[in-house]
């Protein structure tokens, strides 16, 4: 049985599986939506799941602009939609 | 459409332009290309449509028009391409005195100029590194998002009556009794009395098909993108060894700076110029080389990540300009490629020549310059 650790996204509280990316461990939880696009306002989630697309990317303790298909999930991680 | 007035072969913006000047001047055009809609040198440009990197003589004068042109093309089509004219901010890396002399010289041949202090320039781009001192602001210069304009383009000859086929290779060019008649491809035979060859770096190849000859050969460059950051820079900005750069024959690598951002938040990063061939291999030491020069440039953008970086092959002549007119030897097969890196912006300039031409119209510049004849002198 993997550790299990607890990160925040946009306020709440996730639950994972330690090892998993961010992107996998909201996916997981149901949580598919992880911004919208600049100008069409229409929702993105992870497309690609390798670090090429650049679709899924959200802010991890204030820096923007992260894959979260390619960065594991920490315990008392700050996530947040990229606005 | 099995008897076309006129065929371009080649989908880029160069092919596109021609196609609609000649649409709009009433001929039934078919374009063809063996890829997709910009799936050559124009898919991997910035879209420069620039005055500011010509010196005084007949492609400055092309570029000028040209400038115009794309502004009439785009309300002529009536759908956006990105086209913004925003104008270029020049600075000068080391000594000023070369890019001060050229910006004086271009200002006598209609180029608008500002000479920048360094309170001038650090207002126009309040992300430059404070160490640069002066600078030039040419404010004709502008930028497109070419394949969009190439498609849009393309869409307006076909809604005119044209027609465009894709993934049709030409494997044939007919010549009777020294004019062409028709063409061979991938997709079927098509007759007509005018073919305009738009193919770019492949140029050479396809007028070696009619039995001629384009000196034309690839010039590599790499772009990077960065992701979509606020608003760091404002205009086209590069360093004046771009220029020289430009006009250097030298086949071994060379890089200047030329820094902008895009309507989509991304800033494309160039430009390299290398002479090897069709290597289309990925080279990490020139992207290193490049983002370095960038970020000397906007140290900002040493905290901005890079999304990807994509390269293409300019189609390089010999003398550094366009081709542009009838074949020497073939009649009725006209050449519009060998623009280089400027393609984009002196695609319908070099559009309006070619239609006036085959129409015996006037030329809005003598366009002897660019005829393909002047490699015959070379070669007898």
């Amino acid at each position: 049985m993997k550790e299990k650790i607890t990160f925040t996204y946009n306020g709440d509280e996730f639950t994972c599986e330690s090892g998993q990316s961010i992107a996998a461990a909201l996916i997981a939880s149901d949580h598919r939506e992880l911004r919208t696009t600049r100008f069409g306002d229409e929702a993105r989630s992870i497309f690609c799941g390798i670090g090429i697309c650049f679709d899924c990317v959200v802010v991890i303790d204030g820096v923007a602009n992260q894959r979260s298909c390619l960065i594991e999930a920490k315990p008392g991680m700050k996530v947040e939609s990229t606005p | 459409m099995q008897n076309p007035d006129a065929i371009v072969i080649g989908a880029g913006i160069v092919g596109a332009s021609v196609a609609l000047s000649l649409t709009n001047a009433g001929f039934k055009v078919l374009v063809i290309d063996r890829g997709a809609v910009s799936s050559g040198t124009t898919g991997a440009g910035e879209g420069n449509i620039l005055v500011s990197d010509k010196d005084p003589g007949p492609e400055l004068t092309l570029a000028l028009r040209s400038r115009d042109l794309w502004f009439e093309m785009q309300e002529d089509v009536g759908d956006a391409f990105e086209l913004e004219a925003k104008g270029g901010v020049v600075v000068a890396r080391n000594d000023d005195g070369p890019l001060m002399k050229l910006s004086s010289e271009q200002s006598l041949h209609g180029v608008a100029i500002q000479k920048l202090d360094h309170a001038l320039l650090h207002e126009l781009e309040p992300y430059l590194d404070q160490r640069f001192q002066s600078g030039v602001f040419y404010p004709q210069d502008a930028q497109c998002q070419p394949m969009l304009a190439a498609a849009h383009v393309i869409r307006a000859v076909v809604r005119r009556g044209g027609a465009f086929i894709s993934q049709a290779k030409v494997t044939k060019i007919h010549v009777r009794d020294g004019a062409v008649t028709g063409i061979e491809t991938s997709q079927g035979n098509f007759a007509a009395p005018i073919i305009v060859n738009a193919t770019g770096t492949w140029a050479g190849e396809l007028a070696q098909m009619a039995g001629s000859h384009l000196p034309i050969a690839p010039r590599k460059g790499f772009i990077l993108v960065t992701e979509p950051t606020k608003k760091y820079v404002f205009h086209k900005v590069y360093d004046s060894d771009y220029v020289a750069n430009v006009a250097s024959s030298d086949a071994d690598l060379q890089t200047s700076t030329v820094v902008e951002g895009t309507r989509a938040g991304t800033i494309l990063i160039g430009a390299s110029r290398e002479r090897v061939g069709f290597d289309g291999s990925m080279n990490y030491e020139i992207l290193r080389r490049l983002a370095a020069q960038a970020t000397s440039l906007f140290p900002v953008l040493r905290d901005v990540q890079l999304l990807r970086a994509y390269r293409g092959f300019r189609p390089y002549a010999p003398d550094h300009l366009p081709v542009i007119g009838e074949d020497a030897k073939v009649k009725g097969l006209w050449h519009s490629a060998g623009h280089e890196g400027a393609g984009i912006g002196l695609a319908p300039g070099s559009a309006a020549l070619i239609t006036d031409a085959i129409l015996g119209r006037e030329q809005f510049m003598d366009p002897s310059p660019f005829s393909p004849a002047r490699f015959e002198k070379v070669l007898s």
